[in-house]
């Protein structure tokens, strides 16, 4: 009895994994496809023929290099920065005393559970007003600002349960605030910071909404929407399409794998705050 | 204290006081070239007559229903499912949260291979004989949203599921074994101890579920980008398209203003739930 239950569970979540990642093996397995093999046979065949040359298609006719840069160009700055000034509120508000700082720090929270859509016109116009607008910078900023609120208040949670006594031992060394905070609180809070900063890499780089909102230019375009824009080009030409998709996806994989702990973590910190 | 300062700041430039002119914005018309002119409520008094608008916000519904409610059930019932360490839980877990990493547009081109005419789906229909039932699953106005809705719950089971797990770790122990041996089976165990004890992170769960899909557009805008005929628009696609393709932007501020509305209801929960673990 209980050698046919494990086995019903592993032949039912076998099936159900398959499930899962079976669309997924089918575009990597597309991506080496020949045009001809697809047109010939559908997207809906097995593979008959092999082919590295879709990625190259991909890569430059497709301009996904570009895509890929201008990725990591805004990703980058806008995890280190949102970070960065998340963690200094969160500091201030957790350690000291200020006045109507529950107020403040669930008022950030709530500008991050804004819907995006009340936000998207007036920064699209607050972009042109700067000059700002169908640049990367613009980006940035507004990753950075609609972040921040809920960084901050992971962080602070995170920072609230750290002992007060240290900050107290550094204060009679002679350290000051701004020591405390980068030499004492920042490596306490390092598995918070990096279980924030792989999800929040994921997060802005899988953005589609704010890039389309405030850049225009297709050079401008980071990955998401220039994968949007080669399903235009390649119309029909599903292998060049799948290894753009790879592409576009092997980022956040291969920081997932990396940080897989800080992962999984990070949701979970988020989740029992 | 400038540590507090500097990123409130940010964020007041960058998220409040663009929410602040959002509203006002919705009582003008506006296309972005002149200046916005004062019309008071007559973007709303339109949007009630609006039948586009009222689809958008009749699908939205259903995606929040058959999204949310799926993703929650999915996700719960794999985390119930996969809560025990044993061999090959961690591949099965890992297995269903990959596609969490993808982004949506991603998921969409994943989706679309399998919904293109003589893909996967149809390949498969095709096999068990059912082609009768074969139609373009994205550009049918009967069947475009819910072949939308499909690949979203595939992204978000997988990320509801370890946020249950999360929760069911939390869980003392010694309230199932006091339970066991008071006699109560496993069903009534869920009820009784599991269900209650996951209080905290229901509600979480709740807020990301409503909020995530009040903000739902990426998969949508991949996929049919609301069409065909509207059939899968919802009220973010909707929002989006009045605002930068008709240039309408008094008029599509109405409209995020309602999608405000209903988001509100629930960061309000969200935020009275904070305020009294706070207090206690």
């Amino acid at each position: 009895m209980n050698k046919l239950r494990t086995g019903a569970f592993h032949t039912g979540m076998i099936l159900l994994s398959l499930l899962w990642l079976g669309p997924v093996l089918w575009v990597v397995v597309m991506s080496t496809r020949s045009f001809d093999d697809i047109a010939a046979h559908g997207v809906g065949s097995l593979p008959r023929s092999f082919t590295l040359d879709t990625y190259r298609q991909a890569w430059t006719d497709g301009g996904e290099l570009r895509a890929l840069i201008n990725s990591m160009l805004v990703t980058v700055p806008s995890v280190a920065l949102s970070l960065g000034l998340a963690a200094m509120a969160a500091f201030a508000l957790s350690r000291f005393r200020i006045p109507g700082r529950r107020t403040i720090l669930l008022l950030m929270l709530a500008g991050n559970l804004l819907p995006p859509q009340i936000l998207l016109i007036p920064v699209a116009k607050f972009s042109e007003l700067t000059g700002l607008y169908d640049t990367l910078w613009a980006l940035i900023a507004v990753q950075v600002g609609f972040g921040l609120g809920f960084y901050t208040f992971v962080l602070h949670g995170f920072m609230r349960d750290l002992p007060g006594e240290i900050q107290e031992a550094a204060t009679i060394d002679g350290a000051g605030t701004a020591q405390i905070f980068t030499k004492v609180m920042l490596p306490l809070t390092r598995p918070a910071l990096a279980a924030l900063g792989a999800l929040s890499f994921t997060w802005i780089f899988n953005d589609l909404l704010w890039a389309i909102t405030v850049l225009r230019t297709d050079d401008n375009m980071p990955v998401t929407p220039a994968l949007l824009a080669l399903q235009g080009q390649f119309v029909s030409s599903w292998n060049v399409i799948a290894a753009g998709t790879v592409i576009a996806a092997v980022p956040t994989v291969a920081v997932f794998l990396r940080f897989q702990r800080h992962f999984v973590s990070g949701l979970a910190l988020g989740a029992v705050k | 204290m400038a540590f507090v300062l500097v990123p409130f700041a940010v964020e007041s430039v960058w998220v409040f006081w663009p929410a602040i002119q959002g509203f006002w914005f919705s009582l003008t018309r506006w296309d972005g070239m002149t200046p916005p002119t004062f019309v008071g409520t007559d973007n709303y008094l339109e949007l009630a007559g609006d039948a586009t608008f009222r689809g958008a916000l009749v699908n939205t519904v259903i995606w929040l229903v058959l999204f949310g409610g799926l993703s929650v059930l999915g996700g719960f019932g794999m985390a119930l499912v996969l809560q025990k360490e044993r061999r090959g839980v961690g591949f099965y877990r890992a297995a269903l949260f990959t596609p969490v990493v993808f982004s949506l547009v991603v998921t969409a081109l994943v989706w679309r291979v399998f919904y293109q005419p003589d893909g996967i789906a149809d390949t498969l229909l095709r096999a068990v004989g059912l082609e009768q039932l074969i139609r373009p699953w994205l550009a049918d106005p009967q069947t475009a949203l819910y072949a939308v809705i499909l690949p979203a719950l595939w992204r978000q089971i997988g990320y509801v599921m370890v946020l249950f797990l999360a929760g069911l770790k939390a869980i003392d122990p010694a309230l199932h074994e006091a339970a066991r041996m008071d006699g109560a089976n496993s069903w009534q165990r869920l009820w009784h101890v599991t269900i209650p004890q996951m209080k905290g992170v229901n509600a979480v769960v709740l807020s990301v579920i409503v909020i995530d899909s009040l903000r739902s557009f990426d998969i949508v805008w991949s996929l049919t980008k609301g069409g065909p005929y509207h059939s899968s628009e919802l009220l973010s696609t909707y929002m989006y398209s009045t605002a930068f393709q008709s240039l309408r932007l008094g008029y599509a501020s109405a409209i995020a203003v309602v999608i405000f509305v209903l988001a509100l209801a629930v960061i309000l929960g969200y935020l009275v739930r904070a305020f009294r673990e706070e207090a206690s």
